[in-house]
């Protein structure tokens, strides 16, 4: 809650298409990527997440689901457990929830964009992929404005555009990139 | 950034109602109650956190509204089957040695860790030596817990958990149905105590041998978990079992060298012998 933070951190939400969108943008970055990445996809509850092994194996960086309470460290991907929500806390630690689902959805982006728009202000990357709902939306304005980097999607290209046209309608602010414009933007401008 | 008017509000907030009520909301992680606080103000009707303050600094009935926010809380009956898969495959082996039998649900929330648990020992031949706390800080919360009665539309996922768990009966042997609610047999509380306790300011109150408490320490600060985990250092037998939610851990606690891994996929505990 400090005027002053300084913990930076990417977010991501995905939902339907996420596993490709993010095979073609997290293998692309480097081992010692110089900020956490936290994401989002909507999966069913059933409690067996395969994101975190999956992702494993294809990645540079460190992979694993998020534990309560855990350090965001630099150069690790993090993914959201089934059946809760993610939130970023100032002291860049991330906090579980398991209140109900916003818009159907635990874990729910807007969730965590919101909580990383109140707890990093202009540190906060919100990037909205694939979807066949709105979730994030309201989470990416919040971060938008915040002060926070926001890019979603190219919807034409994604593999469905409800979410990123979601996103752009809440947030007209935010930057339109193809999955290859993302990872120089975060492996490039970002990193830099 | 949240702005920074918002937080000392959020801050003058929660020490109100401390101050006032005795209810200790501070150490609770930012994120989190931020969101249930923000919830609230909208749906109360409130423009700013210092008008809700000053209501509920001034009307007692504000008190319990606010708290259904801050304390609400939604699980299943054996939520993670595999959790109580293993206590029943790991844990119970160890608990069967002790002629008596200590167990705290802390946390209780509406109940159905409770019966869970009850309906477990029931079928393991346990339930007549043990005794059972269920224990929460709000009184909705243990009256419905109490009660024990859930909507019907919930029964089928708690079916399919409880076999999934090694349910060794029929779910269904355990309540009867009215009314499109499922009212769980009042024979499962005759081992319990109900009582108003709180992680955050109240004491050891009993000799536990397995404690159970699961996704309510998500919402503390590391601060007051640890807190919380010491309470349950110093509330367990030597020997004795924690069981907490299957993404929580204890590894950054300062009490971690009190316990070894039991269970350590199901994230169960053991309290070290010395």
């Amino acid at each position: 809650m400090s005027a002053e933070a300084t913990a930076r951190a990417v977010v991501i939400g995905a939902s339907a298409g996420a596993i490709q969108a993010l095979s073609d943008i997290l293998p692309g970055l480097a081992a010692d990527f110089p900020l956490p990445i936290v994401i989002v996809v909507h999966v069913p509850a059933d409690r067996q997440n395969i994101l975190a092994p999956l992702f494993e194996q294809k990645c540079r960086m460190s992979v694993r689901e998020v534990e309560d309470k855990e350090p965001a460290e630099r150069g690790t991907v993090f993914f959201a457990p089934s059946d809760y929500h993610v939130l970023v806390e100032s002291d860049g630690t991330l906090s579980l929830s398991a209140d109900e689902p916003v818009m159907h959805s635990r874990p729910s982006i807007d969730v965590l964009f919101e909580s990383a728009a109140d707890a990093l202000g202009r540190n906060a990357v919100g990037i909205i992929l694939t979807g066949a709902n709105s979730d994030g939306a309201a989470g990416l304005k919040a971060i938008a404005d915040a002060g926070g980097a926001v890019i979603v999607e190219d919807p034409a290209h994604a593999y469905a555009d409800a979410m990123p046209l979601a996103a752009l309608k809440a947030c007209p602010s935010a930057r339109i990139m193809s999955r290859k414009a993302i990872v120089r933007y975060l492996s490039e401008e970002l990193a830099r | 950034m949240s702005d920074i008017t918002e937080d000392i509000e959020i801050r003058l907030l929660l020490e109100a109602l401390h101050q006032r009520y005795h209810y200790d909301f501070r150490h609770y992680a930012q994120a989190s109650i931020r969101r249930r606080l923000r919830q609230a103000r909208q749906q109360l009707g409130f423009a700013t956190f210092s008008a809700m303050q000053e209501a509920l600094l001034h009307d007692e009935a504000m008190l319990p509204r606010l708290l259904g926010y801050l304390t609400v809380q939604v699980s299943e009956m054996f939520r993670d089957p595999s959790y109580f898969r293993a206590l029943r495959e790991e844990v119970v082996p160890r608990l069967r040695t002790y002629p008596s039998l200590k167990v705290w649900i802390a946390g209780c929330s509406g109940g159905e860790e409770l019966y869970s648990l009850v309906i477990l020992f029931r079928e393991e031949g346990l339930e007549e030596r043990t005794l059972f706390y269920a224990t929460d800080i709000s009184q909705d919360a243990l009256d419905t817990a109490a009660r024990g009665i859930y909507a019907l539309d919930r029964i089928a996922l708690f079916t399919e958990n409880h076999r999934a768990s090694g349910g060794k009966s029929s779910l269904s042997d355990y309540y009867t149905t009215a009314y499109g609610n499922a009212a769980f047999d009042k024979s499962l509380r005759e081992r319990v105590v109900f009582s108003d306790h709180s992680l955050v300011t109240d004491a050891v109150f009993a000799e536990m041998h397995l404690i159970s408490c699961r996704n309510v320490m998500i919402y503390f600060d590391r601060e007051l978990q640890d807190r919380a985990i010491g309470l349950f250092r110093s509330s367990l037998v030597r020997g004795g079992f924690l069981g907490l939610g299957a993404k929580e851990s204890i590894r950054f606690s300062a009490h971690a060298n009190a316990f070894t891994d039991f269970v350590r996929t199901e994230k169960i505990y053991q309290r070290r012998e010395a």
